[in-house]
């Protein structure tokens, strides 16, 4: 195989055709939004958003409140109702999306407690085997976590707190999947992105 | 370095949830975007995609009626919409190889991790916009090329006959979901 310096994008689309795919250069339809002006050095888009993302930044509390309620009723109704298709969705995406948002709300320590519910939830083959007490632990301690943030120590204790989670969760789940060598590289091999270890 | 007028691109965000829809339309209109469009699960995002022809998509993978990975999967289908070649960022909180290799494998164009930041979602913006990617169209995949370095110790079968391909070098989609601010 060879490389070359890569030549300026078409405005037209091409098609090359081989014996078992296609290559196929589309049409450049996004052209039209390459900007010819200097670069302006005093007008960073970047700086902008930032700019933009902190003018709301005093809603982010009670947006993180609001997850929380969410991740709190979602346990709740699995607690009451058990494991179904719906509440096992709703469990994960109320944990998922407190996962991925708070950080950006400001309570980034949040976040590691968050992950490890989602791999004991996304990583138990049958979820009726996990354990009450273990979902308690996880949604009582990210509303912990969150509550207690104006804390000098939250982050320090949320470390030590998480930690432990991960400990148990990770040796609930690898026995849980011992006879599933696929899962246990996934369970146990390192994340990608490290914000989230 | 390449700056986008914002202004002239058409973007349509898919996330179930507010509060991130609110995030990014906000960091959107920073940049300097007007036309920003939102849907609320995978169905009504396709059918918003349908509806506004975007130019670029960004949409969360977990979403309740059918996900991010299926909505890709369904925009990636030569002749059956006005623009299969659309630019789609995937934006999640699914961190796993296994993750960033489906998301690939379905067609995505970039893949972006949460936490989100500005930073990060402006430069995988400017790498859609002036960056393209060929498409590939074989009998079990139609999405950008996913070809993104060359291995001079590869030893392997060459997995496309009929042709060597020019490889576009890029930082891979898996560098990418390492760093979410690159």
């Amino acid at each position: 195989m060879r490389s070359k310096q890569r030549p300026p994008p078409r405005d037209t689309a091409a098609v090359a055709t081989y014996a078992d795919h296609e290559v196929i250069t589309p049409e450049h339809k996004l052209r039209k939004a390459v900007s010819d002006a200097p670069f302006d050095p005093s007008d960073d888009p970047v700086a902008r958003a930032e700019k933009a993302l902190e003018s709301i930044s005093g809603e982010f509390s009670s947006w993180m409140e609001s997850e929380c309620e969410r991740l709190d009723k979602a346990r709740a109704t699995v607690l009451a109702s058990g494991f179904g298709k719906a509440n096992k969705e709703a469990l994960f995406h109320a944990a998922h999306d407190i996962k991925g948002e708070s950080a950006t709300f400001g309570y980034p320590a949040v976040a590691a407690a968050a992950d490890s519910l989602c791999r004991l939830i996304e990583f138990t083959p049958d979820p009726n085997r996990i354990p009450h007490t273990l979902v308690n632990q996880h949604v009582d301690a990210i509303r912990a976590i969150y509550r207690e943030y104006a804390r000098s120590d939250a982050v320090e204790l949320a470390t030590v707190l998480t930690l432990r989670l991960r400990e148990v969760t990770d040796e609930f789940l690898v026995h849980e999947n011992k006879a599933r060598p696929d899962m246990l590289a996934i369970i146990l091999g390192p994340p990608l992105a490290p914000d989230h270890a | 370095m390449v700056r986008i007028d914002f202004n002239r691109l058409r973007f349509l965000v898919i996330d179930d949830n507010a509060h991130m829809r609110r995030i990014l339309r906000t960091l959107l209109h920073g940049f300097g975007a007007r036309d920003v469009y939102e849907a609320e699960d995978g169905a009504a995002g396709l059918e918003a995609f349908t509806h506004y022809i975007p130019d670029i998509v960004i949409t969360d993978w977990a979403m309740p009626i059918f996900d991010g990975l299926e909505l890709t999967q369904m925009i990636r289908q030569p002749g059956a919409n006005a623009n299969p070649y659309v630019a789609i960022i995937m934006l999640t909180g699914h961190s796993e190889k296994n993750r960033v290799t489906a998301a690939r494998d379905a067609g995505i164009t970039e893949f972006l991790a949460k936490p989100i930041s500005a930073k990060g979602l402006y430069q995988r913006i400017v790498n859609v916009v002036a960056n393209p990617r060929p498409f590939i169209k074989t009998k079990t995949y139609f999405g950008p090329d996913r070809r993104r370095s060359v291995n001079p110790a590869y030893v392997g079968p060459e997995r496309r006959k009929g042709g060597k391909a020019d490889v576009i070098r890029q930082a891979s989609l898996m560098e990418k979901a390492r760093v979410t601010s690159y």
